[in-house]
């Protein structure tokens, strides 16, 4: 019914009741000058103290801290992306891989370094390949998302440290750390793949997982060879 | 291509507008150059230039739309309002829309990844197939056998080997001192995947032979397929003798296939033998170099610690303590020697 009063209708006749007030200058310009300030003063975070930004940008990283450690299906960590928390993982992880081999005094340095540089360019790397795979997912969630899913590893790492500390014998100390290393390897790729997969096309869900399988285990088996000189 | 887009003209300034000409001449003529000599006869290089073209005549259409309704707009203005500050802003507009679109030419060119994007474009079961096929030599050689131009392949092999390369180095307790494992590790593997198929690549153009680029990346990629096998078995079973079976029987049967291959798009007896040569060469000589640049130190640690006899090749790690011992006589003679001079 209402669609044969429309066609019956002449074409232009609702163009009648839009109305345009005088201090609007009708130059082309589609947004209204009153709006556009209101909406920056509601999005703007220039003015509150620091404190406040800190405190908020750490609990969105605990936040994702949170989702990692439980990996179910939700898109926090896609949605509002950052990098804060991969780099603060980064950082950790470096440190506390530095020292660990003989010449400490020469391998300092660059111990950083590698893990630094291995980590950053394996997740451009492994993001690369799954847009070239053809991935709805945009350049810098994928990039969180890998940071944020090294914090098994990280955590892992940590534990390393005590086995190493508490316990003497060799081969009961590489025993408990290798599995410790496997299962944080296994929770790391299972929680990134949790993520990065759904924007797949489903039949090539295996060429995306197995590059980001390889960097896990090399990270991993970075963790698992790291030996504190004495 | 070009000579469609030289013909467009949207200079209604009075000054004359910049010259479009110059901004959008070139945009796809490298595309056109790298697909000139296309014998394959696989479909990946067309599909990939003409996606390119493709979107890059819509991006030009629609720029194109754009400056001319901008254009045709300011052109009125400027008639009812004279100089009244609107030609100040006009400059600023356009100089602002040109050094954008030049940006935006230019990111779209260097940046795009596109470009690549028709070379990834595999199922994991082809994948798989290609794995195995390289360690399977062929028999016709009588006529060009296709080879498949993609790259996704290659380029996990490449980090596989990177990575088992990186076992095999901590495990020897290989001290790298100026640069990381890492990177040696990267800087090995990516340098003769690259570097060993321009080299050969080269050698085919010498050679006449009917192969591109991609296609000589992607047949060496998988061919380290086999190093990736044989390194990974031996970085853990260390056995000499099973090292070197391996070596000649997987290493053989790559190179034999690569060696086919090459062999079907070549004529004549000369360039084929060169051609062939020098890639069994360089290919089982990596795998040997590979093996034998980070093995030595588990073998020679594995010996010292089994018997009396020392081998005869020692490394740095092994000589540490003996040099600082020498180190420390040595600061303390001069110490000594500058305390009896004083």
């Amino acid at each position: 019914m209402a669609e044969v009063d429309e066609a019956n209708k002449p074409l232009f006749a609702g163009l009648s009741d839009v109305s345009i007030s005088e201090d609007i200058p009708v130059e082309g310009d589609i947004t209204v000058p009153m709006a556009s300030s209101s909406a920056d003063d509601e999005f703007s975070t220039l003015d509150e103290p620091v404190k406040d930004t800190i405190l908020r940008d750490l609990k969105a990283v605990g936040n994702k801290f949170v989702h990692v450690m439980y990996p179910k299906k939700s898109s926090a960590l896609l949605r509002d992306w950052d990098l804060w928390g991969p780099l603060l993982l980064c950082v950790t992880l470096a440190l506390l891989l530095q020292g660990g081999s003989a010449d400490s005094k020469e391998d300092g340095g660059p111990q950083f370094a590698e893990v630094f540089v291995i980590i950053w360019f394996g997740s451009v790397i492994i993001t690369l390949n799954s847009k070239l795979l053809g991935g709805t997912i945009s350049f810098f969630q994928s990039l969180c998302v890998l940071g944020y899913c090294i914090l098994p590893l990280t955590v892992a790492m940590l534990v390393c440290r005590l086995v190493l500390l508490l316990v003497s014998a060799a081969t009961a100390s590489f025993v408990v750390r290798l599995v410790i290393v496997t299962a944080s390897f296994g929770w790391s790729t299972f929680a990134s793949t949790a993520f990065l997969a759904d924007s797949q096309p489903p039949n090539r869900k295996a060429l995306v997982v197995y590059p980001v399988f390889l960097f896990y285990f090399v990270i991993g088996w970075m963790i698992l060879t790291f030996s504190p000189s004495s | 291509m070009s000579a469609s887009e030289g013909n467009k003209n949207t200079n209604t300034e009075p000054w004359g507008g910049f010259d479009d000409n110059l901004i959008q001449g070139t945009g796809s003529a490298v595309i056109d150059m790298e697909n000139m000599d296309d014998t394959s006869g696989s479909s990946f290089e067309d599909m990939g230039e003409m996606h390119q073209r493709m979107k890059e005549e819509e991006e030009v259409a629609q720029e194109a739309e754009a400056t001319e309704e901008d254009t045709g707009e300011d052109g009125e203005f400027l008639g009812m309002k004279g100089l009244k500050g609107q030609l100040g802003r006009q400059v600023a507009d356009e100089v602002w829309r040109a050094g954008k679109r030049q940006a935006s030419k230019a990111f779209n060119l260097y940046a795009n990844i596109d470009i690549l994007r028709p070379y990834f474009d595999v199922e994991p079961i082809q994948v798989r197939n290609r794995l195995i096929e390289s360690l399977i030599p062929i028999r016709m050689i009588n006529f060009p056998q296709k080879v498949a131009g993609e790259l996704y392949g290659p380029m996990m092999l490449v980090f596989t080997l990177v990575a088992i390369l990186l076992h095999g180095m901590k495990t020897s307790g290989t001290v790298i001192r100026e640069g990381t494992l890492m990177g040696t590790a990267i800087g090995t593997c990516f340098g003769y995947w690259l570097g060993v198929s321009a080299f050969i690549y080269f050698l085919a153009y010498l050679c006449n032979a009917q192969i591109t680029m991609l296609q000589m990346l992607s047949l060496l990629g998988y061919g380290l397929f086999s190093h990736c096998v044989v390194l990974f078995v031996t970085y853990s079973v260390h056995f000499h003798s099973l090292f070197y079976l391996l070596w000649l029987i997987i290493g053989g049967l790559s190179t034999l296939r690569m060696v086919a291959v090459l062999i079907s798009r070549t004529v004549g007896h000369t360039p084929r033998l060169i051609l062939c040569g020098s890639l069994a060469a360089l290919h089982m000589l990596f795998l040997l170099y590979l093996h034998f640049a980070y093995h030595k130190i588990v073998e020679g640690i594995l010996d010292t610690l089994e018997g009396p006899n020392f081998p005869p090749i020692q490394r740095v790690a092994r000589d540490l303590p003996d040099i600082v011992a020498v180190m420390n006589a040595t600061v303390k003679g001069l110490a000594a020697g500058a305390m009896h001079t004083q």
